[in-house]
C-alpha cells in the first residue's frame, strides 16, 4: 500500500514553490513558564524534519505554533511564499494547505471514522448548508480510509476502534487533505512498529516526491533516524541539536535528555 | 522525611481544609432548618386535618368518570401542541444564544456574560407569568402558552445547551481550527456533532417538562387541558377531575417513554 496518490500531481506546483517554513526566535510563554526559548530553525521542503527532546521539551508547542494553534509571545513564523504570518490571512493562506496529525487523534467519537475523514473537507462546505459533503471530498475521504486499511469499517463509529485503528483514522483524515505542509505529533505513538514503520515510509515517500514540508515529533529516537533528513532536538524549550540525521549521533543523543542546568537566562 | 514528618508538613492544611468543610455543612444545614420553619412545617398542629381531609378528597374521586371523554380530545390536542410547539420555538432561539455564550465557541468573554445575563434573565420569569403578559398580548387560547413556553424554554434550554456544548473534548475543534476552519465551521463540524446527545437530552427533558406546563398554564386562560381540570374542580366534580388527571398521566407517560426511546438512539453505542 502506497499513500502517494492521494495528492494529485496536477494540483502541485514543483517541489522548489513549496512552503519551506521558518520560525525565528520563537518564545512562547503559558502561565508564568517558558514553554519555548529563542526557537530558530526552519523546515525544508520536500524532506523530513524530525522534532525530539524529553517530555515536556515543547514539541508539541512549536507544532502547535506551525498550525497557527498557539500563538507566539514573540519572535515569528516565515513561509517561503508568504513571507512572515502576520494576521488572519497569512495565516489562513498556509492552514488551508496544512494537515496536522494529533496525538490525542482529536476525532469526534460518536461519528464514524468516515464521517470523522470528512472533517478535512470542513472548508468546502458552509457551515449552514444543508447539502451533503460535497461528491470530490467523499471520494477522497474514502481513498484514504482504503490507504489505511480501514474502509470496511467506514461507518462504524470512532469510539469502537483501538487507540492505534483511531491513529489510523487521524493520519487519513490529514492525508485526504493533500497538505503542502504535514504535522505529525507522535503520529505512530499507538502503533505496532512494522505499522509504524510502515505508515513512516509512505509519509516520507509522499514528502520526497510530492515536495510536501513533512515536521513529525517522534519520541522514538531509532523511528526518528530511519525517517528523518534532519534532527531537531529540544530540550527545556530550546534547540539544542539542529542537523542531518547522519550528524545525530549517540552523544547528541545523550546530549538532548541530560537534564537542563536551571536558571538559564533567555524568554 | 519520616511518615510522621511528611504528615506533619501536610497537617495544618488538611486540618484548614477540613474545618472548611464542616462549617459549609453546618450553614447548609440551619439554612434548611430555617427554610422549613418559615414555611410552616415545624408546626405539628397543622397537619392534624390533613390526612382525613385528603382521605376525604380521595374517596369522592374514585371511580373516575370518563363519560365525558368525547370532549377532552379537543383540549388534550391543544396542551399537546402548546408543549411541542413552544418547546420547538425555544430551542430554535436558543442554540443561536447558546453558541454566543459558551466560552468555547469563538465570542468574547464580554457577549457570553451578556448573552448569559438574558438568558437568565429571560428565564427568572416563570412561564405563569410569561403566560399572563402573552394573553394579554395576543389573546385567549394556545398562541400565548405557545408564546410563554417558547420564551421561557429559551431562557433554560439556552442555559443547558451552552453547558452542553462547553463539556465537549477542544482536540476536534482545534484540528478544525488548524485547517483554517472558520469558527462558525468549528462550531456547526465539531461542537455540534460532539454536543448532540447531551443537547438532545436537555430538549426531551424540556418537551416533558413543558407538556405538564402547558396543562397549568390552562389556568391563566392560555386554553388546553389544564382548564378541564381546574374546571372540575371548580365544579366539585372530583371523579371527572380524577379522569382527567389519569388522562394526563397518561399523556406524560407516553411522552416520557418516546422521550426515553429516542435518548436510547441517541446514546446508541455509548
Amino acid at each position: 500500500m502506497s499513500m502517494l496518490h492521494l495528492v494529485p500531481t496536477s494540483s502541485f506546483p514543483p517541489a522548489a514553490a513549496a512552503p519551506a517554513l521558518s520560525v525565528d526566535d520563537l518564545c512562547v510563554a503559558r502561565g508564568g513558564r517558558s514553554i519555548l526559548r529563542n526557537v530558530s530553525t526552519s523546515f525544508a521542503a520536500g524532506a523530513v524534519t524530525v522534532v525530539v527532546g524529553p517530555s515536556g521539551a515543547g514539541k508539541t508547542t512549536l507544532l502547535n505554533v506551525l498550525n497557527g494553534l498557539v500563538e507566539p509571545t514573540s519572535g515569528d513564523v516565515f513561509a517561503t511564499e508568504l513571507g512572515p504570518l502576520h494576521g488572519a490571512e497569512s495565516w489562513a493562506a498556509l492552514r488551508a494547505h496544512t494537515a496536522t496529525i494529533f496525538q490525542d487523534h482529536a476525532l469526534i467519537g460518536r461519528l464514524s471514522a468516515y464521517e470523522n475523514v470528512l472533517l478535512a473537507f470542513a472548508e468546502s462546505r458552509h457551515p449552514l448548508s444543508l447539502l451533503p459533503w460535497p461528491r470530490f471530498a467523499r471520494e477522497a475521504a474514502a481513498k484514504a480510509l482504503e490507504e489505511v486499511g480501514l474502509l470496511d469499517r467506514a461507518f462504524e463509529r470512532v469510539e469502537n476502534f483501538s487507540g492505534g485503528e483511531r491513529q489510523r483514522i487521524g493520519i487519513a483524515r490529514a492525508l485526504s487533505r493533500a497538505p503542502r505542509l504535514l504535522l505529525g505529533d507522535e503520529p505512530f505513538s499507538s502503533l505496532d512498529p512494522p505499522l509504524a514503520r510502515r505508515l513512516g515510509d509512505d509519509l516520507r515517500t509522499l514528502a520526497v516526491r510530492k515536495g510536501v514540508t513533512l515536521v513529525l515529533v517522534l519520541h522514538q529516537i531509532a523511528l526518528a533516524r530511519a525517517l528523518a533528513d534532519r534532527i531537531v532536538a529540544l530540550n527545556d524549550g530550546r534547540v539544542v541539536f539542529d542537523g542531518p540525521v547522519e550528524t545525530f549521533d549517540d552523544a547528541a543523543e545523550q546530549m538532548v535528555f541530560t537534564p537542563p542546568p536551571s536558571n538559564r537566562k533567555g524568554c | 522525611m519520616t511518615e510522621a514528618a511528611a504528615y506533619d508538613a501536610l497537617a495544618g492544611e488538611w486540618r484548614r481544609r477540613q474545618t472548611r468543610r464542616q462549617a459549609a455543612l453546618a450553614l447548609a444545614t440551619a439554612a434548611i432548618i430555617a427554610a422549613f420553619a418559615y414555611a410552616g412545617a415545624l408546626d405539628v398542629s397543622r397537619y392534624a386535618d390533613a390526612l382525613p381531609t385528603i382521605a376525604q378528597l380521595a374517596k369522592e374521586s374514585v371511580p373516575p368518570d370518563f363519560s365525558r371523554w368525547r370532549e377532552w380530545g379537543r383540549p388534550l390536542l391543544e396542551t399537546l401542541a402548546t408543549g411541542i410547539a413552544g418547546t420547538a420555538l425555544g430551542a430554535f432561539l436558543a442554540l443561536p444564544l447558546a453558541s454566543l455564550a459558551a466560552r468555547n465557541a469563538g465570542a468574547p468573554v464580554w457577549l457570553n456574560e451578556a448573552v448569559r445575563f438574558v438568558l437568565s434573565a429571560v428565564r427568572s420569569l416563570p412561564g405563569l407569568i410569561w403566560g399572563v403578559i402573552f394573553v394579554a398580548a395576543v389573546g385567549f387560547g394556545p398562541l400565548p402558552g405557545v408564546l410563554a413556553l417558547g420564551v421561557h424554554s429559551t431562557g433554560m434550554l439556552g442555559k443547558l445547551f451552552f453547558e452542553a456544548l462547553e463539556h465537549v473534548e477542544p482536540g476536534p475543534g482545534a484540528a478544525l481550527r488548524a485547517q483554517g476552519a472558520s469558527r462558525l465551521g468549528v462550531f456547526r463540524f465539531a461542537l455540534l456533532p460532539q454536543a448532540l446527545p447531551r443537547l438532545t437530552d436537555a430538549l426531551i427533558y424540556r418537551l416533558e417538562h413543558n407538556l405538564r406546563a402547558a396543562t397549568t398554564l390552562g389556568i391563566v386562560g392560555a386554553g388546553g387541558f389544564g382548564l378541564e381540570i381546574v374546571t372540575a374542580f371548580h365544579l366539585f366534580e372530583y371523579r371527572e377531575a380524577s379522569a382527567l388527571i389519569l388522562v394526563l398521566l397518561g399523556l406524560i407517560t407516553t411522552v416520557n417513554f418516546f422521550g426515553a426511546t429516542l435518548r436510547r438512539i441517541m446514546l446508541r453505542g455509548h
